[in-house]
């Protein structure tokens, strides 16, 4: 009895929160760009791109585009990487209005290795360290207002990082 | 227990560089041990940076990022001595968060 009273005012707390944010949204007390951020957070994790063997479907199912090679995305890898369980890889870009960055390497058992989102006010910079399977092309993808662009680059990997 | 991550981020005035680095095995599940048994996959799958109560940035990443991921990124504003908050959650629900001041 006590537990299920609990519940249920524990239930209701939550529905008047939800309530009170909804009205202070409304109301103009929090301003548009927070709820964005709370939106951005609560973004779900593309669970079934990260499974994907192929890099075709993996941006597919993240973006649901295809990109266009673009000389204003700029990547940084090295030709041979010694070691494949640390591959260091950084892009930036000039593009403008830049919402998320992908690293993607083809010849890896899931082509898709990380995506980063970039809020309004972040640099579209990031640097990052991969594991690369094989000899392989590693594609960045950034999304830029609404469109989806590419660079794409081979680097030779001596000895694999992900074992076998 | 002493935090797993570390970082490190200083602003110019301007601009607020962030490095992180973060220990964790990051097993993809395609290794295998030994004895030739596979690895089961072990991955920090979402890592959030937090500043002034709003997201600087995200990652969403696989078991294709190395062994104690490294990650640098750079945002504009913070300000010295306020606080940046940086979570991460992994394929097997552990999560750890820390704080760190802008220098």
């Amino acid at each position: 009895m006590n537990l299920s009273d609990n519940e249920f005012s524990a239930t209701r707390r939550l529905i008047l929160k939800g309530a009170g944010v909804v009205a202070l949204i409304g109301a103009g007390i929090i301003p548009f760009d927070i709820t964005k951020a709370l939106a951005a957070a609560n973004d779900k994790y593309p669970e079934d791109a990260f499974k994907q063997k192929s890099d075709a479907e993996a941006i597919k199912l993240l973006y649901g585009k295809t990109a266009e090679p673009s000389d204003k995305v700029k990547m940084d890898a090295p030709e041979i990487a010694e070691n494949g369980a640390v591959v260091p890889i950084s892009v930036t870009t000039t593009l403008a209005d830049v919402s998320s960055i992908a690293f993607l390497v083809s010849e890896n058992p899931n082509a898709l290795i990380a995506q980063y989102k970039i809020p309004a006010g972040t640099v579209p910079s990031v640097a990052n360290r991969i594991k690369m399977a094989k000899t392989s092309n590693v594609i960045v993808l950034v999304e830029a207002g609404g469109k989806l662009y590419s660079a794409t680059k081979e680097v030779k990997v001596t000895v694999g990082g992900c074992g076998g | 227990m002493a935090s797993t991550i570390r970082v490190r981020a200083t602003s110019n005035g301007d601009i607020t560089e962030v490095q992180a680095l973060i220990q964790h095995p990051m097993d993809s599940g395609f290794v295998k041990d030994a004895k030739g048994e596979i690895i089961p996959p072990h991955f920090i799958q979402q890592l959030t940076f937090e500043y002034d109560g709003k997201n600087v940035f995200l990652a969403d990443w696989g078991g294709g990022i190395s062994k104690d991921p490294y990650i640098k990124f750079a945002f504009k504003g913070g300000k010295k001595g306020d606080d940046l908050k940086i979570s991460w959650l992994d394929n097997k629900g552990a999560t750890d968060t820390t704080t760190a001041k802008i220098q």
